[in-house]
Order: C-alpha cells, then structure tokens, then sequence
C-alpha cells in the first residue's frame, strides 16, 4: 500500500493502534527521545475515541464523555498546547423517569426530590470520593509483582497500605468493608430514593457484563471515582469536535515529539526471532524492525493473533483465552433535525447527560437476559445531545443523539443480523417514551452492535474494557498473570490497551503506564 | 481447530459406572492365567500385578519372552496440517525430525518447565500421529491446541496393545506371522498382517531388553493372545503382571510417574513437581528448535543450575533400600535427598535404586549414605549402607539394539 511507503526499516519502538492509549504511549515514548511509529489499522486515528461521520454532515464519538483522564497526563503532553479544548466540563446528570419527574443528581437536585437523602448523600458521595482517592496508587501505578523480594514491588505494596491507612480507621474499615461488595447492596444500605440508587448503579456497571448485583461491582465504581477526584474535580467533560478533538491533540503531541503515525496499516504479525520481538509485519506486507513493540490491541488479539500461542506457554495461553471479554454495550447514534424534547425536562438540562436506569432492579434486568443470549428489552442507557454544547457536529439547528445501551451481548443468540432492524425499532420507542416526537425528527441513524463494535475497533469481544475488569482480572493479575505489568512472556512485546492495568475508559493512564515500563526496562 | 474428545469405551457401556474399572480385551485370557486372583487399577482398567510370582515373569523377559497387556496406557490421535507444529511446541524434543513410522520417547512440561508427563509419540501418517501418555490430559492437550491446525481424540480404548519383550520375543513375532519383524529397527514400526489379522507393531518396550509392542482392533485381541501362546510355548512364553515390569523398568532405568516423579498437574505442594533437567532428561530437550513449553523457565534453570538431580545409585549389600532417606554423612545429620524407586537387581547382582539427590552430592561417583529399615519379623532394624552415584542404565545388553536379532 502506498501509505508504507514513508516508513522506515527501523524504530526504537512500534506501537500498534492509535487509539487514545497507543498515542499516549507513543507520546511519551518519542517525548523520552525514542524513535516511535505507530501502525493503526484503520484509516483514522482515534480507535474508539475517534469521531466519525455516521449520517453525512452528522459526527459523533463512539466514547462520548471525558472524564478519566488525569489533568497531569493532560498537562505533560500539552495536549491544550495540541489543540485539546473541552466544550463544556462538569456536565450535569439527569436520571429520566418515564413519569417526567426527572431527578438532578447533584445535591440540590437531590435534596429537592428526595428529602430523605438530602443530608446523606452529599455524605456518601464525598466518602466514595475518598475511598476512591486512597486507591489512586493502585489504579495509577503500575501493579506490584507479587511472590517476588524486589523492593520496588514491596514498596508498591507499603504505598498501597498507607494510602489506604491514611484514611484514618473509619474510613479505611469502611474501604475495606465495601471494596469486594455488590452495589446494589451498598446503595440499598445508603440511599433511599430508588431513582438514585438506579442512577448511580449505572455508573458502577457501564461498560461491565456485571449487574448491580455482581460482587465487585463497588470497584469498578471506585476505578471510575478515582480518576474522576483525579481528574482536577472537573467531572464529565465534552471535548470540542467530540472524543476525536482529544486523540488529534494526543497526535499532535506525540508527532511533534517526533513520533511517526500510519494509518491504512493492519499488522498481520509481531516478529519474533531468537524469543524476542524483531519488528512487525503489516498486512500490506512490509516489515518494520524493532526490538521493541507495544501493542494497545486486546490481550486476545495481541497474543493469539498477532504473536502467535506459538511462542507463547500453554498456561499462559489457557489464561489469555479464557479471560472473560464479553461486551454488553451498544452504542446508538441519531441524526435529529431539531433538538428532542423529554417530557418533562428542562431544555438546558440536554446539555448534560441523562441517564436511563430508573430503579436498581431495572438495571439488574437489564444484566439478566445477555446472560442467556438476548439483549434487554429495557435497556438501561446513557443519552448525550453533544451538539448541544458543541454545534459543529452536525448542520447548524440540528442535532446528535448519542446514547451507550445496556445491555445487549455480543454473542446474540439469533444472531445480530437477524436482530438489528427490531432491536433498532425496540431502542426507538422506548427513547420515543421519554422523548415524545423524537422519531419524526430523525435523519439517519447508525446502531453499533457489541459485533460491530468488535469488528470496527478490532477489540475482541467487543468489550469497553478490552477484557471484563473484575477482581480476578485486576491490577497484579491483569489481563493476565504474567504479563500484568505491560512486559509480556516475550522479551520486547509490550501491552499499553485498556486490558492492561487499570484498564478502559479514555483515560490513557495504561499507555503512560506502559511507556514507563518500557523506559525502565529498555533505559 | 481442536475437537473434543471422542468419548471412551464409557459411552458404549451405559453402566459403567456401576464397574468403575474396566476390563481390557484381553482380561479374560488374563484372569485364566492368574494364579492369585492378583490385580491393580491402572488408569481405569483393571490389569494383573502378579501371575504366578514377579520372579519367575521377571526372568521370563530376561531370558525368555514375557508378555504384558498394555491397552490401559492412555493413547490420544494427533490428526491435522498443524500436527507436527503442534507436537513440536507441545514437548521438549524435536518432533520435526521424527521420521514416518518412528517413535519418539518425550517429556513435556508447564509453563514453569516442569513435567507433566512423559510418553512415546508414533507418527503413524505424514500428518498423523499417536501421544501415548500415562496420566489423562486432555485438557492440557486441547488448551496446547488453540492456535493450531489439529484434531485430538483420546482413543485408548480403540486399540487393544500386548508388550512382547524378551530375548526371543522376535521369534515368536515371526512365527506367529509377523513376517519381516526382524528388520525393523529400534524405535521403528511398521504393519503387517499376521493370517488375517491386521497388527502393527513397534519395536518399543519399558524392559530395557529386545522387545515389541504390539497393537490391534479390540476384537482381534484374543485370537492373538491365544495364538502368540500357542506359538511361544517352546520359548518359554509367559504373562507377567504390573510388578515384574517395574523391577524390568529400574533396571532399565526408565522412570515411572507417581513413582520416580508426580506430574506437575497433580502435585499440590509447592516444589514437589520436577524438571526435565533435574530428571537428567537434559538429551530430551531441544533449546534450538525454536519455541515450547516451559522453554524460558527450563533455559533459566540451566543458566542457575539444577538444585537436584535424579540419578542411579549402587548401594552396598543386598537389601533393597525402598524410600530411603539418603545423607551426606554416615550419622544421618544432613538429608540430601530420597530413594524413589529400589531393588535387587537378579540380572546385575547389584542393590540398584533411582535417587533424588540434592547438589552437590549428586555428582557421578559421589558418595552418599542410605537410610535403611529392614522387617524382620516385625522387629525393625536400621542400617546406613553406603551408596554410590553411577551411571544409568543398569541393565542394558546389546541384543536390545541389534537387527535383525538373533534367531532364537
């Protein structure tokens, strides 16, 4: 292909997929003076933090929100310096309900409709937030190996602790009380108003195969506290010309550090030679050399298909086959030409985001019919209208509905071409419940199936987090034991995709992750 | 991509649970002969221990042709394009350089290089081939499968196998019909037809002595046992059971699992499972042919030095020094590692064991001092005898080797 002709025979180091985690590796990779070229499949950078055009003139991100990135990360790319604006930080967040009293989630929000949770609430949310703090070591900083006598694997462990002990013992015996629990049974102890406790186990769950009723359901909360008290108090924030806007900066920043990007470039194969990588292959048929490759794909794809069992132990195959990486989400994106009225709700609250989880056992079945092959027929949804807040996304006065569904499987049962047109019709009315006329407004649409999520982003299982982000794929033992902190069985193969630690959301705290491991290994 | 395993002879017998061991094809012939009613489960058969007495089946190998009914020895099908690649990444050895109708003695390990079993592989066809195993592993073998071009079925219970061995066991090969067995070479197989029969044969064994293995349809399994009888009379052909074998097998010094080493499958406390390296299998393993289990794990390993070896021990007297405790010095202050398997070796006149032995003191030649307990009519009595670190095997004549053997 024309587009391998710029390439050279050499790098430091090869980095495949630019998505948001391979460009923030590449960055920081290039900015520690390697020589970097990054190889993404598709003709876009971006990945799934990309945007893209899914009804001409109408654009749209398939990660829609902002809100895990650290503000450090953002700062020490000068990735505003690269372009990055955000269209509106702290968005609010509207839980619908069909009855058109819709609840506010802030506190004064709260406290007008659910007089019970007035005083508590603000309570546990800022105890959640603490908690979540106490874990910033441990979702930002590469795991701890275990079983070995290396004092920076102890030290890791003795920051751990006392992050955790600083929280003084109340604190830190409620953590430790609540970190391997369910949160349906944690919302039921602490909130009265079933709207909330529905509004906010639809934060703990999104983008997990996990109900609100899955022990480990309080952590995957807490992994998206933490980078939320991480982040600068900025909350959920929209990025100027969607989630793309954000990976053109993390571009932008990573070629003027003088990282190489190619797109149009699939890797058919990572090059091993005397048991240590040699380069890639594209399927273009080029090969690069390198002693260094760090792959954002999913461990499944990066293992089983890109290096091969092959050069790989059987334990360790068994691992990575076996880890669970089944995607329940699926994305629908709307070209409206007018903004959509909800019964009910106030005009300036669509700036914001809604939420469609209005009770916690709703959402718990929601999870339940994925697990025998059928999607929900009341899903539980996150509903953004970006163009709101950012107007170039679609013709001027008109406008995209983007909303994350849950839960429908990838492995339906009937098969997702059998079901695409009626489970499409399914979506439409029960948003036409909340949002009377919406459908008379619509110009296009595009549904995005856990399938076509999988086979646009390459990610096996169409999975948000590359691989299930549960206790027993969690932070020493992600994705698997044995390549958890981004070095891989084979000297010079690397991880830096969401299924490493800590795992997905555009939060690139994996690809600055994965960047340090390299320089600390490779100098 | 890999199949599931074919079910074993348990879908064919409804009940079987209500016999939890089932009876080789040949169990009948082999129960007649029994003189002690004497028998053992062996991966999910029932087979003979013992016929007349473990002396008299042993001396039959050695100095005549014994016969050992095989067919519980778990047996997989290895089928495919990717059978070779597959093998090969599966085992320590170089499987690519396995000729068609030669077998392959292998061992193969986990991530961490240490073994989970040792077997012989037959490559029957350009793409097929047997694993012959001793534990059950399917899953091992499947998970060993992603990735590959390869099917795997267990058929342990399609083949009814008899081990022929002994000095004149080619003879009576030949004169049951086996025409032109004497040509094939150690390691080698081939088919033949035996008046009517369709036998393929293997000159393999667990003896350490001439001998054949021999394999065919269940159905056809007592005919041949009756004629091999029939035909071997005047060369003192005799059944022998589980416990002749072994004391043939030490002499050999081939290992046995669960006796000599536990698959690391199965050990469940930590450092109890062993390396091809500390069995002194270090000619088994192939570093250069690329990529395999536990290849990183076993090239540490040999970067750092093994921390124990099993070796072959010559110890002093005549009294077998089963499980015995073995120490640098004479006062049994300072263990240094344990007697796996032991016996009085008729044939060399020696008090032979197979040893784990910790370094340094498993060097050839070393002395070590044996722990043993002698039974003597219920008063026990201690003794340290001194034991000596010799070469393997103990037992190893020429005529295992020769082709064609001598016509006798």
């Amino acid at each position: 292909m024309a587009a391998n002709s710029n390439l050279k025979t050499n790098y430091d180091c090869i980095i495949i997929g630019a998505g948001h985690n391979g460009l923030i590796c590449a960055a920081y990779l290039a900015k520690a003076g390697k020589q970097v070229l990054v190889v993404e499949a598709a003709a876009d950078i971006g990945g799934a933090a990309a945007t893209h055009e899914f009804v001409p003139n109408f654009k749209v991100s398939s990660a829609h929100l902002l809100h895990l990135m650290p503000q450090s990360l953002i700062s020490e790319l000068g990735l505003e310096k690269h372009g990055l604006r955000l269209a509106a930080q702290e968005l609010a967040s509207t839980a619908l309900s069909a009855d058109g009293k819709h609840l506010n989630l802030s506190a004064s929000g709260v406290a007008a409709q659910s007089p019970a949770d007035a005083a508590s609430y603000p309570v546990f949310m800022a105890r959640m937030r603490r908690l979540a703090g106490s874990l910033s070591t441990l979702f930002g900083a590469t795991a701890p190996r275990l079983g070995t006598t290396a004092w920076s694997d102890r030290f890791a462990f003795l920051k751990l602790g006392w992050q955790i002990r600083r929280l003084g013992k109340k604190d830190m015996r409620e953590l430790l009380r609540i970190i391997g629990m369910n949160v349906y049974d944690l919302l039921e102890d602490e909130i009265h108003s079933p709207a909330l406790k529905g509004a906010l186990a639809f934060d703990a769950t999104l983008g997990a195969n996990l109900g609100p009723r899955a022990p480990g359901t309080v952590l995957t909360w807490l992994y998206r506290l933490t980078h939320e008290s991480a982040n600068g108090g900025k909350g959920l924030s929209q990025v100027v010309g969607g989630m793309g806007g954000l990976t053109a900066a993390l571009a932008n920043a990573a070629r003027g550090f003088g990282a190489q990007i190619e797109t149009h470039s699939p890797v058919a194969r990572v090059l091993v030679a005397n048991d240590r990588v040699s380069g890639i292959a594209l399927q273009s048929g080029h090969t690069v050399v390198a002693p260094i490759v760090i792959s954002s794909a999913d461990p499944k794809t990066t293992f089983l298909k890109l290096l091969g069992p092959e050069h790989l132990d059987t334990g360790f195959v068994r691992k990575v086959h076996h880890s669970r990486a089944r995607g329940v989400v699926a994305k629908l994106h709307l070209a409206l030409n007018k903004l959509p009225s909800f019964t009910g709700l106030a005009p300036d609250a669509l700036s914001g985001r809604l939420v469609i989880s209005p009770t916690l056992d709703y959402l718990e079945r929601a999870f339940d019919q994925p697990k025998y092959g059928a999607y929900s027929p009341a899903p539980a949804m996150e509903i953004t209208i970006p163009t709101v807040n950012d107007p170039s996304l679609a013709p001027a006065g008109q406008h995209v509905l983007s909303a994350i569904i849950e839960c429908a499987p990838r492995d339906l049962r009937q098969g997702w071409e059998n079901a695409r047109e009626a489970y499409l019709t399914e979506l439409l009315a029960q948003l036409e419940t909340y949002a009377p006329g919406l459908k008379d407004s619509i110009v296009g649409s595009e549904l995005m199936t856990p399938v076509d999520i999988e086979t646009r982003y390459g990610n096996q299982g169409g999975h948000w987090h590359h691989t299930e982000l549960a206790f027993d794929q969690f932070y020493f033992v992600r994705p698997v034991p044995g390549a958890a902190q981004y070095s891989t069985p084979v000297s010079g193969l690397y991880l830096c995709g969401a299924g490493a630690h800590p795992g997905g959301g555009v939060a690139g705290v994996v690809g600055r992750l994965a960047a340090q491991a390299v320089l600390a290994k490779a100098g | 991509m890999n199949s599931n395993p074919t079910s074993m002879a348990s879908s064919a017998m409804p009940n079987h649970y209500r016999q939890p061991l089932l009876q080789t094809p040949f169990h009948n012939r082999a129960r007649a002969l029994s003189q002690h009613d004497s028998f053992v489960a062996w991966a999910g058969y029932t087979t003979v221990d013992v016929f007349t007495t473990p002396e008299q089946e042993y001396f039959s190998v050695r100095n005549a042709t014994g016969v050992f009914d095989l067919t519980p020895m778990v047996k997989y099908r290895v089928v495919g394009a990717g059978a070779a690649a597959y093998l090969n990444h599966l085992v320590t050895r170089d499987v690519s350089k396995l000729k068609l109708h030669r077998v392959m003695y292998v061992v193969w390990c986990n991530d961490d290089g240490h073994i989970i079993d040792d077997g012989t592989i037959f490559r029957l066809g350009e793409d097929e081939y047997w694993l012959c195993t001793a534990e059950r592993q399917i899953d091992w073998l499947l998970d060993a499968a992603i990735g590959y071009d390869v099917e795997i079925a267990e058929v342990t219970a399609e083949v009814a196998a008899l081990a022929v061995q002994g000095p004149t066991s080619c003879w009576v090969l030949k004169q049951f019909g086996l025409v032109g067995v004497e040509l094939l070479k150690p390691f080698e197989l081939g088919y033949f037809n035996a008046n009517g029969i369709e036998i393929m044969a293997s000159r393999t064994g667990f003896t350490g002595d001439l001998g054949y293995e021999i394999w065919m349809a269940p159905e056809d399994a007592e005919t041949v046992w009756d004629r091999l009888m029939e035909v071997g009379r005047t060369r003192g052909i005799r059944a022998i059971g589980s416990q002749a074998l072994n004391a043939l097998r030490i002499e050999a010094g081939f290992l046995m699992p669960h006796y000599d080493f536990i698959s690391s499958e199965s050990t469940i406390r930590l450092g109890r499972d062993r390396s091809p390296l500390e069995l002194g299998f270090d000619w088994l393993i192939d570093f250069k042919k690329g990529h395999f289990n536990g290849r990183r794990a076993l090239m540490a390993e040999q970067a750092s030095g093994v921390k124990r070896r099993l070796v072959g021990l010559d110890i002093a007297g005549n009294k077998a020094a089963h499980s015995a405790l073995l120490y640098s010095d004479k006062a049994g202050q300072n263990e240094v590692g344990n007697v796996t398997s032991a016996m009085w070796s008729p044939t060399c006149k020696r008090n032979i064991a197979l040893a784990i032995v910790n370094a340094p003191h498993f060097a050839m030649g070393a002395t070590v001092w044996a722990e043993i307990y002698l039974n003597r009519e219920l008063v026990w009595e201690r003794r340290m005898v001194q034991a000596k670190v010799v070469e393997k095997p103990f037992f190893a004549p020429e005529r295992r080797r020769v082709t064609p053997p001598a016509d006798r």
